[in-house]
């Protein structure tokens, strides 16, 4: 009984941990299920998209390239290269939440999103750790998935009611600045990031659609290249 | 695109990325990865959200690329000193659309 109220109790430090983060989802949520129903998905494989893939710059870039009518090839090749920096997230939570039993670390990566993540790490990182802290975690997690399905709904439902001068599809990229500032940690970090956004900008028109992922390997290549020139550096004489 | 293709590619991505996200969980466990795994995963999050975020604003508005009427230009600039200096969603949220709609009142798209 006491273990139980010492979840519940670490369960709701993460749900105000991720309070802040909750209003840009649901702007972000409803541009998802407008662009969706733009690119003349059906209701229920817009809804399908949310529950399946639940991953929302994915799902944006995924509809609109179905619209564009690219192929299914490049489609699948773009929503993986955009959902690859899942690795790295769910390896540096490995150390904290790698010792659980399978059932609950397939629960955690299915909820894993930039934003569970973030607040997560940040707290296992310096408020240190205890016997529940899976329930930390699920507390930043879980109000984000409701509200994304929330989220999407509205934006199906409401479809062309939102005027289009109002341009809430600017919240893509007002929700991923913020996402980017604290992973711009030292100057290769920061080079990955130039060269990652520079290029895919050049690559706009790029066949098949392919300039978010050539911008993508880019800047990958360019911040390994930083750092071990700078490795090199340091331990010549 | 038919009905079963569209489905099969949401059921593509959707296992794929649950394997991305469960990969690292399960297969480090509480070890560590090879050293140039973990060098190129450490630049990802910085190439793709770049990657994301520059071309939705340069070319993601009504009026694409780099023009005086491209409203998203300057309430991006706006937007990212916002992110910068306060690491803050709702702030950022509420100057970037308050900027961008401000830009656009003025050019004379908005009534």
């Amino acid at each position: 009984m006491a273990n139980e109220q010492a979840a519940q109790q670490v369960f709701k430090n993460g749900l105000r941990a991720i309070a802040p983060m909750l209003p840009g989802v649901v702007p972000f949520g409803m541009t998802t299920g407008i662009a969706a129903t733009e690119a003349g998905l059906a209701p229920l494989m817009s809804m399908g998209m949310s529950l399946i893939i639940f991953a929302g710059a994915a799902q944006l870039v995924i509809a609109q390239l179905i619209g564009d009518g690219a192929l299914p090839l490049i489609i699948v090749l773009t929503g993986l290269i955009i959902n690859l920096r899942m690795v790295m997230y769910s390896a540096s939570l490995a150390p904290y939440l790698g010792h659980l039993s399978t059932r609950w670390k397939a629960a955690i990566a299915y909820l894993l999103t930039d934003q569970a993540y973030a607040v997560s790490i940040t707290h296992f990182m310096h408020a240190g750790v205890g016997q529940h802290r899976q329930w930390f975690y699920m507390g930043t997690a879980f109000p984000l998935w409701v509200l994304w399905l929330l989220a999407t709904a509205a934006g199906i439902w409401l479809g062309a009611a939102v005027p289009p001068g109002w341009q809430i599809g600017f919240a893509l990229p007002l929700v991923f600045l913020v996402l980017l500032v604290p992973v711009i940690r030292d100057r290769p970090s920061a080079a990955a990031a130039l060269t990652g956004g520079g290029v895919a900008l050049a690559a706009h028109d790029a066949p098949y659609h392919l300039g978010l992922t050539i911008g993508a390997i880019a800047g990958v290549a360019t911040g390994v290249s930083a750092e071990l020139a700078l490795h090199r550096r340091r331990s010549s004489p | 695109m038919s009905a079963f293709a569209i489905w099969s590619m949401i059921v593509i991505i959707g296992l794929g990325t649950f394997l991305l996200r469960f990969s690292g969980l399960q297969l480090l466990g509480q070890g560590s990865m090879p050293d140039w795994l973990a060098r190129t995963l450490r630049y990802v999050p910085a190439a793709v959200i770049a990657a994301i975020v520059v071309p939705a604003i340069v070319h993601g508005g009504p009026a694409p690329g780099f023009s005086l009427d491209n409203t998203r230009l300057l309430a991006g600039l706006i937007a990212a000193a916002v992110a910068w200096s306060t690491r803050s969603v709702l702030a950022t949220l509420g100057i970037g659309m308050a900027s961008l709609w401000a830009l656009e009142w003025f050019a004379g798209n908005l009534p």
